[in-house]
This record gives structure tokens, C-alpha cells and sequence, in this order.
């Protein structure tokens, strides 16, 4: 199989590929080439196709072969433009991505943009027709099966193909491509905001680092040691959850956010009340709950040892706390606070 | 072949050692099959909940040697619950039960109790090798119980797990008969060790030739371990602090001298800066370098360090190494093969860190590269294409730009060009993770050229249902697909469920896909996992369709549903 077929392929199984004898032959003809760029995205100078890269002559015969073809490629930007690129050089010694074919091996950026938005206009053509029809199927409620739903997107496919769209203008385009980077950009978290899990570093990795990297806060000037991730469980509560420590300041935020994350449990808790919907509780019935006789927050110092919540500079406190828990308020009976714990000789239950 | 008899077959098969082969082998006739089952010694589940302990000794009789998967990928990065699962008890639980004559044992991401380590130690007797990376749930009490009876042992490494440390005894255990061990790694520990056991260990141990310390083994201990064990060829430094005049650094540093055979060195989790010189005449031969872990070794020592390290074939930092230290490794690693590059501190604001003119330097000097994994401030398309044009060789290349969104930092348009370059030059890739700002072009590029890959990490990225449309369609060998935080929806997960049987496993988070897709999925594919994993609450089980499924896992399995499912997740 030759590799354009490969890249046919991909796209829907083999099916209604009834251009590969003259497919095949192309790529022969075409014989210094190897696996090519054969959907011609990073090819720098015009507004582009999927064209094979070198042998013009071929291709010229071929058009009406190349419209038909299943490319993914750029069926709005089949066009005459691409009679008018000089295939320079031999294929071998065609750099294989044309961003390095200009002077300073940089393409400017308006370039790139055209490169960018003629590209976009046709494909999202395609991919938008694709998904129409996809999305009727879907929400007619009967799903179409596999192989079915294949040869819908490769008719889809074909029909946009066909379509001889001319040269977009670049207005046009940039316009589909600001909605596609706008979109984009909306889907960032605010700067400042950590997301979870990223950057992606194991945990562990991450609070290595921070114990052991604490001692050149001043040295450098570095901002503080990140991540301490400690486990946090609930009595009665089916999972544990992890909680940064790094991410709050005070008490008061982290009680708060613990009271949102085991929210859920505590409704169950309550019982009688009947609270509409998932999460609406009171929040101040909640902060009872937890900070009243219902439950406490302890956590287990280094020295393995389990202490109330609350009492020591919160400073001290994350630097010593190795878990968290929440305990119902008649077990933790017996538990000492913080500070006094520092001051005596230990005295455990 | 098949004039020979069985016997003969199978010593042809004993020199196939990839499981991929014997695989294939296997699928050859009727008789290959039998032959081959009953001389597999090592087998790998890929994922615990794709087959069933009783299948796999059922068609493994004499299997010697188990390898399993557990969780996720991304529950590496806190994404999956905690208790989700992946619990090693039932697997030693049977092999106990039916008298699995098992000696080693190799996890990663799976929940270890002591009571599975206790059982270990006392089912198997041959037991010799154990091997856990990125697993939890246990402590120092259940590493008591391996090393107190498992006679033979070779091999205990623990590589980056959270194991509760009771500061306990658990050294002591090995009893004074024990001088098989091999390699010995608990650089994880956070807590004290019997130093005096440790020494004793290690001076019993002639066979011994990887030992990686934790944190709270100081300079003198490592001084005398290194003094009774020159023939160590992999070497964990703990501490590495000492009084700069004191007498100890020159006795280190010839007991260094002496340890001819150290290919890898790692640790040094913390440092004196003045005593790192000691180091210099190991470093020519080192092959292996992990100071991923030593924050307070600042760049322009690594660079001193890595000068001298003319045969290094794997590198690990962290990015206070720096473009420039970047080019200091271009110039003298000349076999570098593997480089990882970690973020000193992920949150903050920093100006020491690496950019892409540090993964230029090394692409442009290090020809032999073919695995990175590199976190930094900002990438060009520029960049992404010559690194694509001299290092074709890539097998793994992930790649992690701390702001997860960002363009090309010089033109700002999207790096679906550098991506693209990437799949396109390197045909041997097998493992890709990308991230800044990047759209359904890039994984045009990526179904349309990368023939092998098969894992693909995707977080970000994408504009529509057609970028995993792409994926799914182009890619014939992915076996692994996890996606995070991307604009991916039913229409992408429903286009063709046949080929999740073919993979090994997809992972969906913060897309758009639905309940309604997924319980689609799980009544079209009865062979398939739909795991909708409600950690959050937000979900009712039997709700609207419309409901977005914030994680979703999908695997598929030969044993149905899981019986070991908390109850925030759903098997649809």
C-alpha cells in the first residue's frame, strides 16, 4: 500500500475508494518522493491543497482525480493557485517542512496566517458539514452503526471535495480563525488560577521537591516551595480526597474548602432536613456542622501524632501536618490541641 | 516447524522474549498456542481489570513472573479518586491459593496493602524480585514482612511511591543469612533507617550492585557503604551534606575513585555544594543521571557536573540547568539518548527556567536522542520543526509547556505546525504529549502520520469533535488515548466504538461527552468498561442524558464489569 493510500485510509476505512488504481499510479510516477506532505498544510507559499509535492506535470492531469479525492485536506482551496507553484528543486533535497524554505528560515507571520486561515476556511467546511450530519443522526435518537456512519462522512467528504470554492478572501478567513483562537482562549484558566493536576507532575515529585527545597526561599529569592499535597478523609465518606496546602493562606480558607468538597456527605449526614437539588446547603448550617459538635478537623503531625485543627500558626501548621481528617466530634474527644501539644511532654490517650 | 517435535519448538520460542511476539506467535496454529502458553515464564497485564487472575494462570500455568498495570496514567496528576482501584490483594490471593510458584512481581499505579506484602512473603517461596513504582496503601510494616522472609531475595526497588514510614525497624529485618540481594532502592522513604543494619546489609551482600538511598542516610554511612561495596554500578545518594573541611571529603573522594564499575548515579536529594566535586571522576563513565531530585544543586554546578559526563546516555534534571546548561549538554553528551527536563518550581514565576532554545541545542547536538520529556516556559513552531529535522529518531516526545494554553511565543499562532513536523519526521514515535495552544489541525497531523504511535497524551487542545475523530481514525496501532480539558464530545467518542476493543484504554476528562454518549457506548459495546467516575457528586445515576460526564474511563476487558468499584463509579 502505497503511503498515500495510507493517508487515504485513515480517514474512513477503504471504502468508496474507487480512485486507487489511478491513486497508485501517481505515486509511482512521482518516484524520487517518499512519504510526503501529501496534504500540503505546511507548504509555505500559497493559499493550499493536498498536493503531491514535485512532479507538476503529473498533477496537472490529475486534477479532476486530486477534487475527487478523499483528502482531508483543504477541498475549499482547490484552486487555481496551485498550477502557479514552481516546484523548486529535487524532491530530495526539498526541505520536507517548507517553513524553512524562506531567507531567514522563518515564515513571516502574515504568511503563516493566510497559510493558517485558507487552510481552516475549507477544512472546517468539510468537518462542519460532517458534524451536521452527524448531529442529525444523533439526535433523531436512532444511532446509525459503525460502517453506516462512515459512508455518510465519506459522501460528506467527497461533495465538499467537489466543490470548486474559490480563494477565500483572507477576511473571510481570518474571521473563522479568530472565532477558532477566541474559542480557544476562552477554554484558559485565568492566569493566576492553578488548574488541577497541571502542570503534570506526580505528586509525590512535587512534594519532594518542597521539603527539600525549602532552606533557598532566601537565598535566591524564589518564590515559596510549592505543592503539599496531604490526603484528607471523612468518617463515613466513601474516598479520600488530596488537598494542596500550598493553595490557601489560612484556616478559614481551607475549612471552607473542605467544607465544599465533603458537602456531599454531610447532606447525607443530616438526614432529616430535605434539601432540594445535589449542593444547595446552607452554608452556614454546613459550617456548623462541621466546626460544631458534628465533626472536627485533625490532622497527624510528623511525629504520627493526631491533633486538633487550628491551634498552632498556620505556618507551622502546614509545615507539620502530614494528613488530615475529619472525625465525628464524640471521637475526637481526648485529642490535645496543637500548642499545648508542643509545650508538654507527650501525653497520649 | 512443524516437522519438529514439541520439544524443540519450544526452545526455538524460549529465545522470543517480547510478549508482542509471543503474542504473535501464539496466533499462529492450535499447536504454537499450547506450546507457547506453557513456556511463558513472564506475563504483562496492561490493565488489572482486563482479565481475571483465573484467566491468566489458566492460560499462564507456569508463569514465573507477573507485570500489572492499575490505574490510569492520570492519576499520576491527582485526576483520579483515590480509591478508584487497581488493588493487588485478589491477584496474590490467588496465586497464593493455588500455588503460583511466583518470584517476582512488578506494579505500577496499583493500591498495595501490607496484608498483600505479608501474604507475598509468605506464599512464595522462590520469591525474588519486587518492583513497585507509583503505588500506595502500604508501610514500612509490609517491606518488614518481605525482607524477614523472603530467603531469596534479589531485588526490593521501590521507585516514587507513598509508603506510610514507621520509622521502624524494617533494615533489621533482613536476616543475617540473607546475602543474596542484588539491588536494593528506597530512595522514596522519607523516614530514618537503621544505619548500622544498612551497613551490615551491605557489607553481606556481595552480589550487591544497585543500592539507591533515601533522604536519611548522612555522608558518613555513605562513605562507609561506598568502601564496602566498590563494585556498585548503580549508586542513590542520600544526603550529601557534609562540613567542607572536613577530612571525610578526600577519604570520599578516593573511595569514589574506586568504584570503577558506577554506570548511574542519582539523589543527592540534599547538597554541600563545595564536596559535588568529589564526584567528577565517576561522572566519565556514567551512563545513567538522575538529579531530578537535588533542587539545591543551582545550574552552573550541574553544568561543571555534566561536562565531565562524556558517556551519558540518560540525563534527569530540573530546569534550573537552563538553556545555557542545555548547550553545555548539546557539546559533551554526545550518546545522550533519553533527556528529561523538570520544573524546579511548576507555579511560580521564574527566569532560570528552559525555553526552546534549550531543546535546540540538545536536538542539534545530541543525534542519538530519542526520548524526552521536557516542561518549559515557552516553545516556537520554529524550534518544534529543526528539532523534528535532526533528531528523527524520537520514540517518546512529551512535551509540557507550563502554561497550558500558550502559542508560539514568537509568531503566537498555534503549534499545530511544530506537532506536526514532529509526527512527521519521526516515524518510529510511539509515545506523544503536547501542549500550548493548539487546534484540530494538529491532530490531522498526528491521525495522518503517526502510523505507530500508540500512547497519546492530550490536554487543551483541539477545536471540535474531528481533532479526536482524526486520532481514532488515523492512528492503527493506539492503544492508549487520554484526554483532558478539550472540546471533545459525543459525535468524537460514538464515530467508532469497534476501535476502543483494539486499545488498550481511553481517558476523558472536562470534555463535552455526555451520559447519554456513554451509556450509548456501554449498550454498543458489551466488551468494553464504560466507567462514568462521579467523584464529584454532580451526577445522578439514572438522570437525564444531557448531563456532562466530567470523567470518563474506558477500557476494554475480557471479565465484564468490576466487582471492586467504589461507589462513585459506575460501570454503564
Amino acid at each position: 500500500m502505497t503511503p498515500l493510500l495510507a493517508v487515504e485510509e485513515g480517514q474512513g476505512g477503504g471504502s468508496g475508494l474507487s480512485n486507487s488504481p489511478s491513486v497508485d499510479s501517481i505515486s509511482h510516477d512521482c518516484s524520487g518522493l517518499k512519504e510526503r506532505n501529501y496534504l500540503g498544510f505546511s507548504e509555505c507559499s500559497s493559499v493550499d491543497s493536498c498536493a503531491v509535492s514535485g512532479a507538476s506535470d503529473e498533477k496537472k492531469s490529475s486534477l479532476n482525480l486530486k477534487a475527487t479525492e478523499l483528502c482531508l485536506g483543504l477541498p475549499g482551496s482547490l484552486s487555481p493557485e496551485r498550477d502557479l507553484r514552481v516546484c523548486s528543486g529535487k524532491p530530495e533535497e526539498r526541505p520536507l517542512f517548507p517553513l524553512l524554505t524562506s531567507k531567514d528560515g522563518l515564515c513571516s507571520s502574515s504568511m503563516q496566517k493566510n497559510l493558517v486561515s485558507g487552510n481552516k476556511r475549507g477544512f472546517t467546511d468539510a468537518i462542519n458539514e460532517l458534524l451536521e450530519v452527524k448531529n442529525a443522526v444523533y439526535t433523531s435518537g436512532s444511532w446509525i452503526a459503525g460502517n453506516a456512519a462512515m459512508d455518510m462522512m465519506l459522501a460528506s467528504r467527497e461533495l465538499a471535495a467537489v466543490k470548486e470554492a474559490g480563494p477565500k478572501s483572507s477576511t473571510e478567513c481570518s474571521s473563522a480563525v479568530n472565532q477558532n483562537l477566541t474559542k480557544a482562549a476562552n477554554n484558559v484558566p485565568a492566569n493566576k488560577a492553578r488548574v488541577i493536576g497541571w502542570p503534570p507532575i506526580r505528586s509525590f515529585r512535587k512534594n519532594i521537591l518542597a521539603t527539600t527545597s525549602k532552606d533557598n526561599e532566601e537565598v535566591d529569592g524564589k518564590p515559596g516551595p510549592h505543592s503539599l499535597f496531604v490526603k484528607v478523609s471523612m468518617d463515613g465518606a466513601p474516598y479520600l480526597r488530596k488537598v494542596d496546602l500550598r493553595n490557601y493562606a489560612s484556616y478559614q480558607e481551607l475549612s471552607s474548602s473542605l467544607e465544599k468538597m465533603f458537602s456531599g456527605f454531610t447532606i447525607g449526614q443530616c438526614g432529616s432536613e430535605s434539601i432540594p437539588g445535589k449542593g444547595k446547603l446552607n452554608e452556614s448550617k454546613l459550617r456548623d456542622l462541621l466546626l460544631g459538635s458534628e465533626y472536627v478537623l485533625t490532622y497527624e503531625d510528623k511525629d504520627g501524632d493526631w491533633m486538633l485543627v487550628g491551634d498552632v500558626p498556620w505556618e507551622m501548621f502546614i509545615e507539620s501536618c502530614k494528613r488530615l481528617k475529619i472525625m465525628k466530634g464524640s471521637e475526637a474527644i481526648g485529642l490535645t490541641p496543637g500548642a499545648a501539644q508542643a509545650e508538654i511532654p507527650k501525653i497520649k490517650n | 516447524m512443524n516437522y519438529f517435535p514439541d520439544e524443540v519448538i519450544e526452545h526455538v520460542f524460549h529465545f522470543v522474549e517480547s510478549n508482542k511476539d509471543r503474542n504473535s506467535i501464539s496466533l499462529v496454529c492450535k499447536l504454537w498456542y499450547r506450546i507457547e502458553r506453557f513456556s511463558r515464564l513472564r506475563v504483562f497485564v496492561g490493565n488489572c481489570y482486563a482479565i481475571s487472575p483465573e484467566r491468566v494462570f489458566a492460560r499462564f500455568p507456569f508463569m514465573k513472573s507477573l507485570f500489572l498495570k492499575g490505574k490510569p496514567h492520570f492519576a499520576d496528576f491527582n485526576l483520579v479518586p483515590d480509591d478508584w482501584g487497581g488493588f493487588l490483594y485478589p491477584w496474590i490471593e490467588y496465586m497464593a491459593r493455588n500455588k503460583v510458584n511466583l518470584e517476582e512481581l512488578r506494579l505500577k499505579r496499583m493500591i498495595v496493602t501490607d496484608d498483600s506484602l505479608e501474604l507475598i512473603a509468605a506464599s512464595f517461596a522462590n520469591f525474588k524480585s519486587l518492583v513497585l513504582v507509583s503505588c500506595e496503601g502500604f508501610t514500612t510494616d509490609g517491606l518488614a514482612a518481605i525482607a524477614a522472609n523472603c530467603r531469596f531475595l534479589r531485588e526490593l526497588d521501590l521507585q516514587e511511591n507513598e509508603i506510610e514510614d514507621h520509622r521502624g525497624q524494617w533494615i533489621n529485618c533482613f536476616p543475617e543469612c540473607h546475602t543474596s540481594l542484588v539491588a536494593l532502592n528506597f530512595a522514596c522513604l522519607r523516614g530514618d533507617i537503621n544505619l548500622a543494619a544498612l551497613e551490615r546489609l551491605v557489607a553481606r551482600s556481595p552480589n550487591l550492585k544497585s543500592l539507591r538511598l533515601n533522604q536519611a542516610v548522612p555522608l558518613e554511612t555513605f562513605h562507609r557503604i561506598l568502601v564496602r561495596a566498590p563494585q556498585l554500578v548503580e549508586l542513590g545518594v542520600g544526603s550529601f551534606v557534609n562540613d567542607p573541611e572536613s577530612e571525610i571529603n578526600d577519604k570520599l573522594t578516593s573511595a569514589l575513585q574506586k568504584c570503577q564499575s558506577m554506570r548511574s548515579l542519582s539523589g543527592f536529594f540534599e547538597v554541600t555544594l563545595s564536596c559535588m566535586s568529589a564526584i567528577y571522576p565517576v561522572c566519565e563513565n556514567l551512563i545513567s543521571l538522575n538529579l531530578s531530585y537535588a533542587p539545591e544543586i543551582p545550574g552552573n554546578e550541574l553544568i561543571k557536573i555534566i561536562q565531565h559526563c562524556r558517556k551519558l546516555q540518560k540525563l534527569w534534571v530540573l530546569d534550573c540547568i537552563g538553556d545555557k546548561g542545555l548547550k553545555v549538554v548539546a557539546d559533551s553528551c554526545k550518546e545522550l539518548q533519553e533527556l528529561r527536563v523538570f520544573p524546579f518550581d511548576p507555579h511560580g514565576v521564574r527566569n532560570g527556567a528552559v525555553t526552546e532554545e534549550g531543546l535546540v541545542a540538545v536536538a542539534s547536538g545530541c543525534l542519538k536522542l530519542n526520548s524526552l520529556l521536557y516542561f518549559c516556559q515557552q516553545m516556537t513552531n520554529e524550534a518544534l520543526i529543526t528539532v523534528a529535522r535532526k533528531c528523527p529518531n524520537f520514540i517518546r516526545f512529551r512535551l509540557c509547556i507550563l502554561n497550558p494554553t500558550k502559542p508560539d511565543a514568537a509568531t503566537m499562532q498555534p503549534l499545530d505546525e511544530g506537532f506536526g513536523a514532529i509526527v512527521q519526521s519521526c516515524k518510529g514515535l510511539r509515545r506523544l504529549s503536547m501542549s500550548g495552544l493548539l487546534t484540530d489541525r494538529v491532530f490531522h497531523y498526528i491521525g495522518s502520520f503517526a502510523e505507530n504511535l500508540e500512547m497519546l497524551s492530550v490536554a487543551f487542545a483541539g477545536d471540535s469533535d474531528a481533532g479526536m475523530l482524526y486520532v481514532l481514525n488515523g492512528c492503527k496501532k493506539l492503544s492508549k488515548l487520554e484526554i483532558r480539558d478539550s472540546p471533545f464530545g459525543n459525535v468524537a467518542l460514538l464515530m467508532d466504538v469497534r476501535k476502543y476493543e483494539t486499545m488498550r484504554s481511553l481517558w476523558m476528562s472536562s470534555c463535552e461527552v455526555t451520559m447519554g454518549g456513554c451509556r450509548t457506548l456501554a449498550k454498543m459495546m458489551p466488551r468494553l468498561n464504560v466507567e462514568v467516575i462521579n467523584d464529584s457528586g454532580d451526577l445522578d445515576k439514572h438522570g437525564d442524558d444531557n448531563q456532562v460526564v466530567n470523567k470518563l474511563f474506558v477500557y476494554r476487558t475480557l471479565v465484564g464489569p468490576r466487582k471492586d468499584a467504589p461507589d462513585f463509579v459506575w460501570t454503564l
